[in-house]
């Protein structure tokens, strides 16, 4: 293995790891009132990663009811219960908080060389927004039986049901201010703490895509807040705003909903893109191919991906000039996304590629985010959406999107980062063959969906017509072997992070600020404050080859 | 860039006759909206009314705001705002103007 | 470009003594959090616009309810609030203590007078059976009830914020009174400032979409 390749290593224990208590406050209350940007970091990745399991068994039981036709296994409320909570919890709970909230909260201040976020003490409030958030969120959708509105909340449905939407708007309400002040407390770091040298273009292009998620973030949540908001005063007052009866309009719900949840996809997929050219840098050692471009188009795809909105709403009843207007620009968004896909390919090119757990994840994006881009054009276009809108083809291309594209990500980042977070290692020969599994489990799982919605299965039913028997079972085999794949994943992670072998300081030979301080790092991150001098991909050995 | 600004550079306080006069204009151009309000220029009032409300708002922006005494970084900042909000309008604009 | 010093507000605050501030960037996380309010906002003036569009010959029926007046003198009182803001500023920076608290308390008093007026208001108008769901505005055409609806939403959701501002520049009130906000460290009354501005901006605003369509 490439491992001999690396330089030789100081082993020993960490001395003042952030992992170690200082200060007043001793066991569970030094993590939980430390402003330390990697004890957040840690926090934020223990409840998002629970929520996601509880995401997950919703999903393995929204499979298992298409065991058989007629629905068999749940009544149809239960079924459309598990659907609302599947898409809430894994949507804003998730995805939406997602990579910024742990890793970007770890790594921002250690890729930039500073020493926290610029406010600290507002990133702990935002944690605790966040928990309070979700909190408000999960019981609220208990209080007045089973939910059934779906994650979109839309009207007319939403302001009728007498189940617990008010509360559960609010909370939702909630988590996004969270993400709100999330995303200033980045925008500031990045603007105010960068070390000595680090100029804008020598910043590492995580930071970049933290960046633009950042700038999404505080610009359309706030859209979406408002729009909660008019649903909860609506359900109190009993005020039309969005209800026909009172001459208002429930389109306009949903270009509210929409101006804020299709650049929200964004927020899901920006940092991904980040850290993927993280990953092959280090691990083709060699320089990012077409830097700038990658950085750049991490800002025009948040520009972009701000006016392409009513691509949402094709069969809404939006006017067809709307219509023409959006599907161009869905068109136009895809630039951007290509010119990453066709510079991380090129990066590998005369690079010597080390294909680690991390790299492996990478390949198994490029080929899942591909599929999933290349059917979001299928539902861009006008005359395809009206067929496939609303059925599984839908269902499967944001999965391939989100859960294929930035979920994988988030999987290769944590097998990235993960000897830095604990100094530990995970085995890396389990964790490679579990990919393997994984991807396999995926594909099962979801591609089926493409041919099922394509032949006219719609999304959000409890049942189907028995033609589409066969494939429904693959996809329920699929998402057991992602299952299994998902359970040994985790447990290698936290064995490795509790039990693994010591590492150094730089297991995987990166380049970027990182890796320059010890693993674990210690509550100031850096022994000396550093200074950047060369751009961030800057592998010394690539220059003698 | 913005770093040039690290080291403190503020200036000395701005006058008060500067805000007073700020104000007095605010006031006046209040004043001349309730009055134009009350002449019919049919559509045009609307328009009217909302002009003199954006050149309020940015003498309250530049002035009172101190944008105008600020870093680059912050006018930088009120133009994303600014198209942002206008790329909202239109797009929407694209299906409601149609939709009537 | 590159010869610059990592600011010492990047310390943690668990285990530093008293950090210098990094004036600029607060100064850049209100900046940015105005945005967030701003757009906030923008959802209303949207959804306003809209509605305007479809109902135009209602909303201007409807607009010649609202009492003119009193969005007037609110509309002067909220500038005047805005000027002694500015003031209380330039004052502390100039080392007027006692001024700067002056005018600041004057702002806080217009910013509840403000309030004041706009429950008159209000009251005025519910006592006149316009509110969202009355029986008079349902013997109106149905452009009527949305225009009053945006009214109630997006002038009681300013009146909120209103009422946050006036909480906040109390606290800082409090702070210069006890020395914590001083002339050489001014920078969280000058945020404070920052945010009571955009409450004026966002009334500009509102004033002429429902007091002055007739």
């Amino acid at each position: 293995m490439a491992d001999i390749a690396l330089p030789p290593q100081d082993i020993s224990v960490v001395e003042g790891s952030y992992l170690e208590n200082i200060g007043k406050h001793k066991g569970l209350a030094a993590w939980l009132l430390s402003t330390d940007h990697k004890r957040i970091g840690i926090m934020y990745t223990v409840m998002l990663f629970s929520f996601f399991s509880v995401g997950v068994v919703l999903g393995i039981l929204l499979r298992l009811e298409m065991i058989s036709p007629g629905g068999k296994l749940f009544p149809p409320e239960v079924y459309n219960a598990l659907f609302t909570l599947h898409g809430v919890i894994m949507i804003f709970l998730f995805v939406i908080p997602g990579i910024p909230v742990t890793l970007g909260n770890f790594f921002l201040p250690l890729q930039i060389g500073a020493k926290d976020v610029a406010f600290p003490r507002l990133n702990l409030f935002s944690f605790y927004l966040y928990v309070i958030g979700s909190a408000v969120i999960l019981t609220a959708l208990f209080v007045n039986g089973l939910p059934d509105t779906g994650w979109t909340f839309y009207v007319p449905y939403s302001l009728r049901t007498t189940t617990g939407v008010t509360v559960a708007v609010f909370g939702v309400f909630i988590v996004g201010f969270s993400s709100i002040l999330t995303g200033i407390n980045f925008l500031t770091t990045i603007h105010r703490l960068r070390a000595p040298g680090m100029t804008w273009f020598k910043m590492p292009l995580f930071v970049w895509a933290l960046y633009a998620t950042s700038w999404v973030q505080i610009i359309a949540t706030p859209v979406l807040a408002i729009t909660l908001l008019l649903i909860v005063i609506s359900r109190i007052f009993g005020i039309g705003i969005f209800s026909a009866a009172a001459g208002g309009d429930p389109v306009l719900y949903q270009h509210l909903f929409w101006i804020y949840s299709h650049p929200a996809v964004y927020i899901m997929i920006l940092p991904p893109m980040g850290i993927v050219s993280e990953i092959i840098a280090t691990f083709t050692r060699r320089t990012i191919f077409g830097y700038k471009a990658i950085a750049m188009s991490s800002l025009a795809i948040a520009f972009i991906g701000y006016l392409v909105w009513g691509h949402h709403m094709f069969v809404a009843g939006m006017s067809q000039q709307a219509d023409m207007i959006f599907s161009f620009l869905t068109f136009i968004v895809a630039i951007p996304s290509g010119i990453k896909v066709f510079n991380w390919v090129a990066s590998m090119y005369k690079g010597s590629i080390d294909p680690q757990p991390p790299f492996l994840f990478v390949m198994a994006f490029m080929v899942l985010f591909s599929i999933g881009g290349l059917s979001g054009l299928v539902l861009g276009s006008l005359a395809t959406d009206v067929h496939l809108t609303a059925t599984y083809f839908v269902v499967a291309h944001f999965h391939y999107i989100i859960f294929g594209g930035g979920v994988f990500i988030f999987f290769g980042a944590l097998h990235y980062w993960l000897p830095k977070m604990f100094g530990r290692m995970y085995n890396k020969k389990i964790a490679s063959w579990d990919i393997l599994v994984m991807f396999i489990g995926f594909n099962l799982l979801y591609f089926p969906m493409f041919i099922m919605g394509y032949e006219g299965m719609p999304r959000r039913y409890f049942t189907y017509l028995p033609q589409f028997e066969t494939l429904q079972h693959i996809s329920i085999v699929g998402s057991w072997i992602l299952v299994a794949g998902l359970i040994v994943m985790f447990v290698n992670l936290i064995h490795g992070a509790i039990k693994g072998p010591r590492v150094g300081p730089n297991p995987w030979g990166g380049t970027t600020l990182e890796w320059k301080t010890s693993s674990p790092p210690t509550h100031e991150n850096f022994e000396e404050e550093p200074v950047v001098i060369h751009e961030p991909y800057y592998h010394e050995e690539a220059l003698t080859r | 860039m913005e770093q040039q600004t690290l080291t403190e550079h503020k200036g000395a306080p701005t006058s008060y006759g500067i805000y007073v006069l700020i104000w007095l204009a605010l006031m006046a151009l209040t004043a001349i909206t309730a009055v134009v309000a009350g002449i019919n220029l049919a559509a045009f009032t609307l328009v009217i009314a909302l002009l003199i409300a954006l050149v309020k708002s940015s003498l309250v922006v530049n002035v009172f705001m101190h944008v105008k005494y600020e870093d680059k970084i912050f006018k930088i900042f009120v133009a994303i705002a600014g198209g942002v909000l206008s790329v909202i309008f239109l797009l929407t604009f694209a299906d409601v103007y149609f939709r009537r | 470009m590159s010869e610059i010093s990592l600011p010492e507000s990047a310390k943690h605050t668990e285990h530093a003594g008293h950090p210098k501030k990094d004036v600029h960037g607060i100064k850049m996380g209100m900046w940015l959090f105005l945005m967030t309010e701003l757009l906030l906002f923008s959802g209303m003036f949207l959804l306003y616009s809209a509605y305007r569009y479809f109902y135009t010959k209602e909303f201007h029926e409807a607009a010649m309810y609202t009492h003119t007046l009193f969005g007037t003198v609110n509309t002067m009182v909220l500038l005047t609030s805005s000027l002694t803001m500015a003031l209380s500023i330039t004052a502390l920076e100039k080392g007027k203590k006692w001024l700067s608290v002056t005018f600041l308390s004057s702002t806080i008093a217009l910013g509840l007078g403000f309030l004041v007026i706009k429950y008159a208001e209000w009251s005025t108008e519910i006592h006149e059976g316009i509110y969202p769901g009355s029986p008079m505005l349902f013997r109106h055409p149905r452009g009527f009830e949305l225009f009053f609806a945006m009214y109630y939403l997006m002038t009681g959701l300013h009146g909120l914020h209103v009422l946050v501002g006036c909480g906040l520049l109390t606290v800082m009130l409090i702070f210069i009174v006890k020395g914590k906000i001083t002339q050489e460290d001014s920078v969280r009354l000058e945020a404070a400032g920052l945010y009571w501005h955009l409450i004026d901006i966002i009334w500009i605003f509102l004033f002429p979409l429902f007091y002055l369509v007739n």
